[in-house]
Parts: structure tokens; C-alpha cells; sequence
């Protein structure tokens, strides 16, 4: 039974405010949420103002700028700063997105910064990813051959069997998408979610992939594929532009197909 | 290092509302309106068959304001159920499943749901 209020224990307290340097003309607020495993106290969400003239233009420039110079105490993650690592997805205004390719300036207001929504925290915006990953593992995302390797070549593909999987191999599994699902919030303990449905779609359409019937086999199931609804936040929500809720449906098409053969 | 006190992230609390969402839950919640409702329907049935008196009795609570209230929320959400449910036969086929398709669809849904509930009011159908 989903669960809407949040436990006692993640219940969010008043924090801290940072204010702007003196002179600071353009400023803009950060509103962050911070758990401190060590202290035993509930969540809190910190303010932090920051004079905009001395900022780079991307979400995540205000966050490294704030463990910088106003609180280094603030413990987020981190790499590429580009959009292609996946490691910096928060939820920002309200959405799930990457702090690196989304501009300040295109939020109105207070910037209000939030781990991945329903996951367990381990500190400040870093969510316990374990079982995200132990899903992505569980569909086995690598390809499977039963007939023996070329001797002299790789197993290729043509250019048509390889454009099928455009869309599908570009997901950086940053999980904004799972974590924006309702029916994974609910049902994450059972439910696959769109990241690791888009990821097992992109293996059922490889055409070197020799195992797409145990695939579907694994996929049948009332909750890992079937407790998507098409709620669509997943596609609304993806900082690549990619469509996971059109994968989780030609799954679904699949395994109508091979059911009326 | 202990892993069972972590707290939950915050979600319905802190996740902007979106159409695709909004439209979702709103399919079930109109769902449990026409159940309501269909309650109403056999309640109706019964009153005809107890006869002229205990029909005219049930004409009166649904002719009430309160009634033709509760009348005209069950025919909106009549009409977005089922046109919601034509919208989820088209994405089981495969189709409107990009975010253009989908909102479109979605208000097309709302847009045609409001104005199918005024004509039926306005006895235009």
C-alpha cells in the first residue's frame, strides 16, 4: 500500500541561512535539503544566498560555488559537468533534472534543490542507488549469443538494426525517470521502473541479442513491466530528451505479439 | 555502517505537478465517482420498481440542488473516463506516446470532457 505522508524520521526541519557577501547586486536563493547521518537529527533544508555576478550559469556552478566558499559541508555528486555522466540529478524546481544542464535563469523564484524523490538518503542530495542498480543488473544488460562469435570479425549489424536502437543507448541511467514515476515510488520494491524497462527494451530490439524470448520471459510479470500506467512523468521528465514510456509500450506490444503467434 | 534509519527523500511533497501525472490519478479518482455513482444508478432502478410513490421521492433528492450537483460532477466525470480511457487505447496501441502526443491528447480530453458536461447540462444533447 503506497505510503503518502513521509516516515517521522524524514520529516523536514527549518535550517540555516547563509547570507550574500556585502556589494552582492544580483543574488539568488538556493534552498537545499541536507541530512547529516552523524547528527541523529531529521532532514532540514539550508538557505543560501548567492550573488549571481560571481556564478556560472548552470545549477550545478551554484552548488559547487556554495561547498566552495559558504558551507563545504554540503555533499553532493558529481563528474562531467556536461550532461553525459548522469551522476549530478536532483530535483530542481520541483523536477527531476541534471544540476548541469539546467540554467539558473530559467527558474523563477527560489531555487529550491532536492535529492531524487523517494529513495533513502545517505547524506544531503546523494540517494541510495543499490537497488537501482540490482534492477538494472537483474535484466541482464549485456548481449547474449547462443551461435558461436565470427573468428575474424565483430558480430555486425546493419545500419536499419542499428537505428533501432537510437533513443534507447543515449540514457545515461541518471534514474530522474524512475524517480519521477508515481508507480515506482509506490511499487519500486517490485516494479522495474522506466530507466531499467528503456534499458531492457534497448537489449530486446539489439539484433545481435540472441535472447530476446528468455527477456520477454523475465519481463512477464504483473509487477516488474506491468505497474506502469502510462502516467508519462518519465518522458515529461528525462534530461536527454529520450522517451521511456514509448519503450515500456513496445515491450508491452512485444509481448502481445509472441502471446497471438 | 547502519543503512536502515536513512530517511526517504521527499516526493508528492516536493514534485511539481504535471499534466501527465495530474491526468493519471484523475483517471482512478473519476473511476471512483462513476463506482459511486452506478451505486446511485441501481438505487434509482429500485425506486421505479417500488412504484410511483418512492419514485417521485427519489425525483425530489436528485432535483435538489445538492443532487443535481452530485448529477452534473458524475456526467464530467462520466465523460473523462471514457475519453480517457480512449486515450489509454491509443497509447496500448502504440500511438501518442511522444510528450506532444500526450499533451495534446490530454487536453483535447479535459477541453472535450468540459464541454460534452455543459451541452449535456445545457440540453444541447
Amino acid at each position: 500500500m503506497a505510503q503518502f505522508r513521509l516516515p517521522k524520521n524524514s520529516r523536514i526541519g527549518k535550517g540555516k541561512h547563509f547570507p550574500a557577501p556585502e556589494g552582492a547586486k544580483r543574488v539568488k536563493t538556493f534552498r537545499i535539503y541536507r541530512f547529516d547521518p552523524d547528527s541523529g537529527e531529521n532532514p532540514r533544508v539550508d538557505s543560501y544566498d548567492v550573488d549571481m555576478d560571481q556564478c556560472g550559469p548552470m545549477v550545478l556552478d551554484a552548488v559547487v560555488k556554495i561547498k566552495n566558499e559558504l558551507d563545504p559541508t554540503l555533499t553532493f555528486r558529481r563528474s562531467c559537468r556536461e550532461g553525459i555522466c548522469g551522476s549530478c540529478a536532483f530535483n530542481i524546481d520541483g523536477i527531476n533534472t541534471l544540476a548541469c544542464t539546467m540554467a539558473i535563469d530559467d527558474i523563477k523564484g527560489d531555487v529550491k534543490i532536492y535529492p531524487l524523490p523517494h529513495m533513502p538518503v545517505i547524506k544531503d542530495l546523494v540517494p541510495d542507488l543499490t537497488h537501482f542498480y540490482a534492477q538494472y543488473a537483474s535484466i541482464k544488460p549485456w548481449i547474449q549469443t547462443q551461435s558461436p562469435a565470427p573468428p575474424d570479425k565483430e558480430r555486425l549489424q546493419s545500419p536499419e538494426d542499428r537505428k533501432r536502437m537510437d533513443g534507447l543507448y543515449e540514457c545515461i541511467l541518471c534514474a530522474c525517470c524512475s524517480t519521477s514515476c508515481p508507480s515506482y515510488w509506490w511499487n519500486g520494491d517490485r516494479y522495474l521502473g522506466p530507466a531499467i524497462l528503456l534499458q531492457a527494451y534497448r537489449w530486446l530490439v539489439d539484433s545481435r541479442d540472441e535472447a530476446t524470448g528468455e527477456r520477454l520471459d523475465d519481463l512477464e510479470d504483473p509487477f516488474k513491466l506491468y505497474r506502469c500506467h502510462t502516467i508519462m512523468n518519465c518522458t515529461r521528465t528525462c534530461p536527454k530528451g529520450l522517451n521511456p514510456a514509448k519503450a515500456i509500450a513496445e515491450i508491452k506490444k512485444m509481448m502481445l505479439a509472441r502471446r497471438s503467434l | 555502517m547502519a543503512t536502515d534509519n536513512r530517511p526517504l527523500s521527499p516526493h508528492l511533497q516536493v514534485y511539481r505537478p504535471q499534466l501527465t501525472s495530474v491526468l493519471s490519478i484523475s483517471h482512478r479518482l473519476t473511476g471512483i465517482v462513476l463506482s459511486v455513482g452506478s451505486a446511485v444508478v441501481v438505487i434509482w432502478l429500485l425506486a421505479l420498481a417500488g412504484g410511483a410513490e418512492s419514485y417521485d421521492r427519489m425525483i425530489a433528492v436528485l432535483s435538489h440542488p445538492v443532487g443535481l450537483l452530485g448529477m452534473a460532477i458524475w456526467s464530467f466525470c462520466l465523460f473523462y473516463h471514457l475519453l480517457n480511457g480512449i486515450r489509454h487505447l491509443f497509447w496500448d496501441a502504440g500511438w501518442l506516446l511522444d510528450l506532444r502526443g500526450a499533451y495534446a491528447s490530454g487536453w483535447a480530453v479535459v477541453i472535450l470532457s468540459v464541454v460534452l458536461t455543459v451541452a449535456i447540462w445545457g440540453g444541447l444533447l
